[in-house]
């Protein structure tokens, strides 16, 4: 029995190496880079480790490594604004989130289940479709010529110039991630046993205090699940910032971007990585114990 | 069980569904408008859809994304079964830990660090970018997702098949591919589809990794939306939202099927 579960072992192996060259090692050049400095070569950056010179080289290498990158970026306006809306349109978009998606994934549960399990399918769907063409459909209705102010022109209103607007940001978020946070909520609120409404019922509660008193605490590992799992990938969002916003909305995953393909400034965008990555630690640990609670609960 | 609904319920439901739904349902229609102005409506055409077929840049960009997607997705499928195996069956290994963690790693960090991380790998290798840096890129980041898709399944499937085969005198090897594969078969080409799909809509590892003469769709698509929205876009996204889509509904039915005859 050992000997055969040691070989099972070895099935480790090519993912192993893979994961390790393709994942963990390039981590570990981002954070070397975000100790270097720039430079005007190609690849743009300073120092660089010279082997040939064996010992020396790798010395010499480690003394031009410094923190000088990161002491900028306190200092520099763009970074601290960068750093502070990304959190702001992350958590913003993520309560929305929550008062859109909740009253969704606890109609569909209440649905029977063959209208459920269409329903279900029709959250899933838009999650395989396209995230850039989901956003690119969303510009041909928000822009000042869009569908929206067609419409709001047909009732007598309007217009309203909604892209390149934080607004558009908000919208655009919300629209991408809806899934996301109503697939965790509708686990959890499905799985619900009807019969502690009723027994909170023949205790005497109103319906709404049933709702506030039993569905809704027991369905706090969802609320939990469903936000992290939005607010993560919003808080190093390119896509939406960038064709959604204006130009003078600034969200870390964007400042990356403009760093190392505008700025060409690679120790910068590095060390924006670095911190933006130390900031998802909490959440994403907080994720990951959500996640086995919920495992645990389904079993 | 009384499970009415009550009308908050339904509007819930109505603002929900209308809102994930509008604007892709608008931009279809809107692929076959004649004309080229997004909000006029100049009747029905499918002439977006010829001059598609006649982009020579946009083709060209189809077919790149179409290889880069099979390729990455076959080898994100293979090293996801092999990850997941020794997740779910080797409790206890050097390194568990350390492969746990990379595997769920990809899964929630920010795209944009993924993309920049590989792109600082190939530069210090002195890989030229292209076709195979995106391909290399894609199946790292869609393997974890394969894993975690083959994981459940194969966490849910009785050993003891398995064991039984080997009692029987099968080697552990030929057990595999006679007994497990079969049982985790669903899994296995759900964990492709994932990855092909993944690898598909994928713009910004993309955007890092790739170089010249390897521009994908997405890559395409992202250009020519910055400088406006064209009925050609709205041509293109049609098409890959009613193959995913196909896709997505095939294998849904299908498998509504096979839950009625168990």
């Amino acid at each position: 029995m050992k000997a055969r579960r040691d070989r099972t072992s070895l099935t480790a192996l090519a993912p192993f190496l893979w994961l390790g060259l393709f994942f963990l090692f390039p981590f570990l050049l981002v954070a070397k880079l975000s100790l270097s400095e720039t430079a005007l070569a190609m690849p743009p950056y300073a120092p660089r480790l010279d082997w040939s010179q064996g010992i020396a080289g790798l010395k010499a290498f480690l003394a031009g490594l410094d923190f000088e990158t990161y002491a900028r970026l306190p200092t520099d306006r763009l970074y601290v604004v960068a750093y502070l809306s990304s959190l702001k349109f992350a958590g913003v978009a993520t309560f929305i989130l929550l008062l859109l998606g909740y009253p969704l994934a606890y109609a569909m549960a209440r649905c029977t289940p063959s209208v459920r399990r269409a329903l279900l399918m029709a959250v899933i769907l838009p999650f395989w479709t396209s995230f850039l063409i989901r956003v690119y459909a969303l510009i041909g209705i928000l822009k000042p010529e869009g569908l929206l102010n067609v419409a709001l022109r047909a009732v007598g209103l309007g217009p309203v110039s909604l892209l390149n607007t934080d607004t558009a940001i908000y919208i655009g978020l919300v629209y991408a991630y809806l899934p996301f946070m109503v697939l965790p909520l509708y686990a959890v609120l499905e799985r619900q046993q009807h019969d502690l409404l009723e027994a909170a019922a023949d205790l005497g509660c109103t319906p709404l205090e049933a709702f506030w008193r039993v569905t809704f605490p027991l369905s706090l590992p969802g609320v939990a699940a469903g936000s992290l799992l939005c607010f993560i990938p919003m808080v190093g969002e390119f896509v939406i910032p960038d064709l959604l916003g204006g130009s003078s909305t600034l969200m870390l995953g964007k400042t990356i971007w403009t760093e190392f393909f505008a700025n060409r400034d690679w120790p910068a965008a590095s060390a924006v990585a670095i911190v933006l990555l130390f900031t998802l630690v909490i959440p994403i640990v907080l994720y990951q114990r959500q996640q086995a609670k919920l495992t645990e609960l389904g079993r | 069980m009384k499970r009415g609904l009550t009308g908050f319920n339904i509007a819930a439901l109505v603002v929900g569904f209308g809102f994930l739904y509008l604007p892709i349902v608008l931009l279809v229609i809107y692929s076959f408008n004649a004309s080229r102005l997004v909000t006029v409506w100049g009747g029905f055409s499918t002439r977006w859809y010829a001059s598609l077929f006649r982009n020579e840049q946009l083709l060209d960009a189809i077919w790149v994304t179409f290889r880069v997607g099979l390729i990455s997705a076959t080898i994100a499928t293979i090293l996801g079964t092999l990850a997941a195996i020794a997740l779910v069956r080797a409790r206890h290994f050097r390194g568990r830990t350390v492969f746990s963690g990379m595997v769920f790693a990809p899964l929630v960090m920010p795209e944009v660090i993924l993309g920049l991380s590989l792109l600082l790998l190939f530069v210090s290798l002195g890989m030229p970018r292209g076709f195979w840096t995106v391909t290399v890129s894609h199946a790292t980041i869609t393997m974890c997702y394969a894993c975690v898709v083959i994981q459940a399944r194969l966490a849910a499937f009785d050993q003891q098949l398995e064991e039984a085969a080997q009692d029987l005198g099968c080697p552990p090897i030929k057990s595999f591919f006679l007994v497990t594969l079969p049982n985790i078969a669903p899994a296995v080409a759900a964990a492709w589809m994932l990855a092909f799909t993944l690898s598909l809509d994928d713009l910004v590892i993309a955007s890092f990794t790739s170089g010249p003469g390897a521009t994908t769709l997405p890559m395409r698509i992202y250009s020519q939306v910055r400088l406006g929205v064209s009925p050609e876009i709205n041509a293109v996204s049609t098409l890959l939202i009613g193959l995913v889509a196909t896709g997505v509904i095939a294998v849904y039915l299908f498998q509504l099927r096979r839950k009625t005859d168990d």
